[in-house]
């Protein structure tokens, strides 16, 4: 078993100098190595090991009221192996495989549109612009299935106020990194790029709507959308746009990337609403990613089960219109 | 072909057919199906049955083409039958995992979404052709009879292709290779009867 795989082994238990003149040592270090890759993974990853690296750096964080209680967390290997990225391919497999190349760092966000100062932030002085926090929230895909996700971010509301919106603002538009050199996966489907997503002003200050810098307390994997992303977990996760380059502050409300690709299946709002289905499935139950088939299914929250913190913002709305 | 290799082929035949529903088997039991174990159940058993319906409809035309295969009816009727069993599968994850044996649930997704209407048609259609495969079927009905109600296939498989476009993402174009030989499989029925009624034609004169 140890022979099949060595990618799964530290290479340092196999080639070190040490181990290769003491065989006993040798057959030691082996042996632990083994366990380890035992212990850590399931028969699957040893069968099919995965290759990307974790992102690593962890982050100085502080706890948070603002968490979700009581749910299992998706596994960081779920997380960062099953993605919607479609700028690095559109099968859930390949942003693990293609979002390697994302450069993130130098990384800017230009703040433009309806502010008073135009200006540009580092991704370094948004690093430290707040206390990072923890945040667990429920991640639900206009897809039908859901994650449990433990971000690393503060609310948008903060940078938001750091960017100093004049009041004609009336909504905020986020816009991804575009580079079609970097992303050569972009014709795989007929989106319009860059990518970009929008949210009302009230929504966008709501303190549940996060700007996210990492999750399980460590910097994002480029596939999740390093190095800074929106989270709006009471919305469908094509909302929360990844690897943002600027926020744009408008009067108007803004044109969507799936709500262009084809309005009558996703609108600007695309809260999570289990009464309102997708035109082609339910939105009435979801799969959640990580559990055994016969475990997966579970009732679908309205607003992701946020109700409580922002069903206030749609007073007297019709929400089966403005899906 | 001597009885030896008959026998070889179709006991390859018979692990190959057998080799998906193992795979996910022993996926589920282990639980190394991925991250979303449902969605590969349902994609796998769907595929596995469009890939046996495709290969049964290749028999005849290749049987047409090149005279020395026509052995290859032998293996018709195994990989029909293999198809609806992929094909109930198929429609058991639906049931089972998407609607939880819910019949109200049922019902609404065959009336409101177009791919599961489509889909639970072609099962349909499949159905009758498993029920009469049995050599005394073919018996009972006649051959004549026999081979117009196994016309149905035909349906079958355009209900399944039109089921696989319907349900993906708009602008995904993964169902387009199997389109593609599904379409030559269908066309190549009314080619070759042209073809093979002229040199009828051309050797009677």
């Amino acid at each position: 078993m140890l022979i099949g795989k060595p990618s799964d082994l530290p290479s340092s238990a196999i080639t070190s100098k040490d181990q290769y003149l003491n065989r006993r040592r040798f057959l030691r270090g082996a042996a632990a190595a083994g366990a380890a890759a035992l212990g850590a993974s399931r028969v699957a990853d040893i069968l099919s090991p995965r290759t990307a690296a974790r992102a690593g750096t962890k982050l100085q964080t502080v706890k948070s009221p603002l968490t979700t209680t009581g749910e299992q967390l998706t596994s960081y290997d779920d997380i960062t192996h099953y993605n919607n990225f479609y700028e690095f391919g559109v099968d859930k497999g390949d942003p693990v495989k293609n979002a390697g190349i994302l450069p993130t760092r130098p990384w800017t966000v230009r703040v433009e549109g309806l502010v008073k100062q135009p200006k540009t932030f580092d991704i370094e002085t948004l690093l430290k612009l707040r206390p990072l926090e923890d945040r667990i929230y429920r991640h639900r895909c206009v897809e039908a299935w859901s994650m449990v996700i433990p971000w690393v971010g503060y609310s948008l509301s903060e940078f938001i106020g750091q960017c100093e919106p004049l009041s004609k603002a009336k909504y905020v538009q986020f816009l991804s990194y575009y580079d079609k050199h970097v992303e050569k996966w972009t014709n795989e489907s007929s989106i319009f790029w860059p990518y970009t997503e929008g949210l009302r002003m009230d929504e966008a200050m709501n303190p549940l709507a996060l700007l996210t810098f990492g999750l399980y307390g460590e910097v994002l994997p480029n596939q999740d959308g390093a190095p800074v992303r929106i989270v709006v977990p009471w919305k469908y996760g094509f909302k929360s746009a990844k690897s943002i380059v600027a926020v744009r502050f408008l009067e108007k409300q803004p044109p969507t990337t799936w709500s262009q690709q084809n309005a009558q299946e996703y609108g600007f709002y695309s809260n999570v609403n289990p009464s309102v289905d997708h035109p082609r499935w339910s939105q009435k139950t979801e799969r959640r990613i990580g559990q055994p088939f016969y475990a997966q299914r579970r009732m679908t929250l309205m607003f992701n089960g946020y109700a409580d913190q922002v069903a206030g913002l749609y007073k007297g709305m019709d929400l089966r219109a403005n899906y | 072909m001597n009885r030896t290799t008959l026998v070889l082929l179709k006991t390859l035949t018979w692990i190959a057919c057998l080799a998906p529903v193992a795979w996910l088997v022993y996926g589920a039991v282990t639980n190394s199906l991925g991250p979303d174990p449902t969605a590969a159940i349902t994609f796998a058993t769907g595929l596995t049955t469009l890939r046996l319906l495709t290969l049964s409809l290749a028999i005849t035309p290749l049987r047409q083409l090149f005279p020395r295969l026509s052995w290859l009816i032998k293996f018709r009727r195994l990989l029909g039958l293999f198809a609806f069993f992929y094909a109930t599968l198929h429609l058991m994850t639906w049931v089972a995992l998407y609607t939880a044996f819910d019949v109200n649930a049922m019902n609404s997704d065959i009336v409101k979404r177009r791919f599961i209407t489509v889909g639970v048609l072609a099962w349909l259609l499949l159905f009758p052709l498993t029920a009469t495969s049995t050599n005394w079927a073919i018996r009972k009905l006649g051959g004549k009879r026999w081979n117009r109600l196994h016309k149905l296939v035909y349906f079958a498989a355009v209900c399944s292709i039109v089921h696989y476009w319907w349900q993906v993402k708009t602008g995904v174009l993964t169902p387009l290779p199997m389109t593609v030989v599904l379409t030559v499989l269908l066309a190549a029925r009314p080619v070759l009867a042209v073809w093979k009624r002229r040199r009828v034609a051309v050797a009677a004169a």
